[in-house]
């Protein structure tokens, strides 16, 4: 391999890491306060990507307000849906919010294929937005920059949120124990749906990006990235932020360095990703970053 | 229990009653059939998909087969009947559709749009001996292993010889690189066939520099890319569904790649041409055009046609469904009499028929080894660029 074809892998995998980051912290901020893994945020990244490509199309506004918009309508749609979803099953065993969330991900993907068909749909890349960049034989779009770098603002917020703001000491304080929260004085209706608004707000911004970088987008899209980010969510430690970016740029770089460097395995990317992360649960089962957290009797 | 036992003891002698009845019906009609053979009249069976989800395909090639008889309705001497036979786009149907052309005592027959279908009618018609010709069924399996089935288009695979050919002969290629889906048996047949092909043509056992696997949904390419890219091949070799295609195709020319970029049919979508229309290079092989004349039965085809539809788009399924008429005559004519087995040997023997799709040979299998059509993307359309004749 000359380093010439190293360094576009590198910048290969920086693009595709940065995506799953992105998606992935979304994931592991909503499991980190509400001990809930919402499967419906994948599917909330394919309506995000549909509002924006509407926005664009058809009521022809500028992208930016556009994008702007579809980050709107998602977060409004994600409060919705846990006030429809998710709050009635709030006292009941947790493995029936996770099947509500499995329902809310069907009733997500079948809508979008009865509402605006199953075919896919090319998805508008802005001019000024996504431009080809070549450095010396490298080539790679603006978005492997873009991604990045606002993956890593998004981070800087949420953790600023979670750990400096009232509303995140809240949060904190939801996240150990609802009912003793609530005794605190604590609205813990409030709390958990700025935690969804602030998840669907991510995932709206992840599912635009995605939308970017690969841009044909069909009702089923959210299926492949929420597997994916939620496999890297759960490498760097489920609950953990800086971990979902871990686990984000490890399993990004991790499959295309694989291809790249064994070019025969490459139809077996997806298993990689399974592999990596079921060493990483027999050595480490919290995850990379994960807190390990013994249960109290 | 009692009661049980002596129910299903009646249901038992109505079954043999019904079976009986049943076979005495078939021999009925056995006898009609013998009188059918002598009379001045030849019967060539259709079952097509004529209502269903099919019915649009089975519609484009029965047009085909009307268009055909209307042009040639005799053979030795005596006139050509079509029954039509619905088989409503079920494998059931399509079965009992066989059954029922067997009964009306046809000679050969013609169909079926769907390689499921004519999976499903191919046992029927073989177990009563009676050869069929398939127009557009292009999975391998509908004549492997069934000594009546033939076909007059090609199985997906020979278009992975097609685009060898026309890589190493006409864009003078050297080297190629393959990507593909390993999930689809197409893009791994079309693919195999092109390594053997393009191996041969070249002379050169280390001619495929570089072979990469895809999963079929995926969307990211940009690693298996950069490994083509690193290897710097003459051609790209990436058949596989329109859709992960077309962001493939995209991505390799945002990469920097130029190699010719070559696929199979199923690039012939809308939904392909919307992604790639603007770049260059881009080649697939597929059945037809109606663009240009590959023989002189196109020409007759293409003018007869829009004399008979005016409204109508020509479309491959037509011709095939022409070509397959026209075959079934001519093995008629070559063996002489309306004999199934001198019929069916006689198909097996076909070579060189000139088709309106092209010059059609069978091989082995049944399957047509043919004039293929290379297209090529150019400002947004797709352009007739060549066709390949077979080697033989």
């Amino acid at each position: 391999m000359t380093l010439e074809t190293f360094l576009q892998n590198i910048a290969n995998g920086i693009s595709l890491g940065s995506l799953y980051a992105l998606i992935a912290i979304g994931y592991t901020m909503v499991y980190g306060i509400i001990r809930l893994i919402n499967f419906a945020h994948a599917d909330l990244l394919m309506v995000a990507s549909y509002a924006a490509f509407y926005g664009i199309l058809i009521f022809a506004l500028p992208w930016w307000l556009s994008f702007l918009l579809a980050i709107l309508l998602t977060t409004i749609l994600g409060m919705s849906i846990e006030k429809i979803a998710y709050r009635p099953l709030r006292d009941a065993p947790r493995i029936s919010a996770l099947i509500s969330a499995i329902g809310v991900s069907f009733l997500l993907q079948n809508l979008g294929i009865v509402l605006v068909g199953a075919s896919p749909k090319p998805f508008p890349r802005p001019e000024n937005l996504v431009w080809n960049i070549h450095l010396g034989g490298i080539s790679f779009l603006s978005l492997a920059v873009i991604i990045p770098l606002i993956t890593l603002v998004l981070l800087a917020a949420v953790n600023l949120v979670v750990n400096k703001t009232n509303i995140g000491i809240a949060m904190r304080a939801v996240s150990r124990d609802f009912e003793t929260a609530s005794l605190m004085a604590v609205d813990v209706n409030k709390v958990v749906v700025t935690t969804f608004a602030v998840g669907s707000g991510l995932a709206a911004v992840g599912g635009i990006m995605w939308s970017l970088q690969y841009p044909q987008i069909d009702p089923l899209m959210g299926v492949f990235p929420g597997l994916k980010c939620f496999i890297a969510a759960v490498m760097g430690g489920i609950g953990s932020v800086p971990g979902a970016m871990v686990g984000g740029f490890l399993l990004g770089m991790g499959e295309v360095m694989l291809v790249g460097f064994m070019p025969d395995l490459s139809g077996y990317r997806d298993a990689f990703a399974f592999v990596v992360l079921i060493l990483i649960l027999l050595f480490k089962p919290g995850g990379i970053l994960g807190e390990h957290v013994v249960e109290k009797v | 229990m009692k009661v049980r036992k002596f129910l299903a003891l009646m249901a038992a002698v109505l079954l043999a009653a019904v079976a009986l009845v049943g076979c005495g019906g078939g021999g009925e009609k056995a006898s009609s059939e013998d009188a059918a053979k002598d009379s001045d009249v030849i019967k060539i069976g259709v079952y097509e998909p004529l209502t269903g989800i099919n019915a649009a395909g089975g519609e484009m090639t029965l047009d085909g087969i009307e268009l055909a008889n209307k042009l040639y309705p005799e053979v030795l001497g005596k006139k050509v009947e079509l029954v039509v036979a619905d088989n409503k786009s079920e494998k059931q149907e399509a079965a009992n559709a066989v059954a029922r052309l067997v009964n009306e005592g046809v000679d050969v027959i013609i169909g079926s749009y769907g390689s499921s279908l004519s999976m499903a009618g191919g046992p029927v018609a073989e177990e009563a001996g009676v050869p069929v010709i398939g127009c557009s069924p292009t999975n391998p399996l509908v004549t492997k292993g069934n000594d009546y089935y033939f076909r007059v288009c090609f199985i997906d695979p020979f278009q992975g010889t097609v685009m060898a050919n026309y890589a190493v002969n006409t864009l003078g290629a050297k080297t190629a690189a393959i990507i593909q889906d390993v999930q689809q048996d197409y893009s791994v047949g079309l693919s195999k066939y092109f390594e053997e092909s393009f191996k041969e043509l070249t002379g050169d056992e280390n001619a495929i520099v570089a072979k990469v696997n895809y999963n079929t949904g995926d969307k990211d390419f940009s690693a298996q890319l950069t490994e083509v890219k690193d290897k710097n091949p003459d051609v790209i070799f990436a058949p596989g569904n329109f859709t992960e295609c077309g962001i493939l195709v995209e991505r390799a020319r945002e990469l920097g790649i130029k190699a010719p970029i070559l696929g199979g049919d199923t690039w012939e979508a809308k939904e392909f041409l919307n992604r790639v229309g603007d770049l260059e290079d881009i080649y697939f092989s597929t059945h037809f055009t109606a663009e240009e004349p590959v023989t002189e039965v196109s020409e007759t085809f293409l003018n007869e046609f829009k004399k008979e539809y005016p409204d109508k788009q020509v479309n491959a399924f037509a011709a095939l469904g022409f070509d397959s008429y026209l075959l079934a005559l001519d093995a008629i004519e070559r063996a002489g009499s309306t004999d199934h087995e001198k019929i069916k040997e006689e198909l097996a023997k076909t070579s060189g028929f000139k088709g309106a799709t092209g010059i059609i040979t069978l091989d082995e299998n049944g399957d047509a080894t043919k004039t293929a059509i290379i297209k090529k993307v150019e400002d947004g359309k797709f352009v007739y660029e060549a066709k390949v004749d077979p080697q033989n």
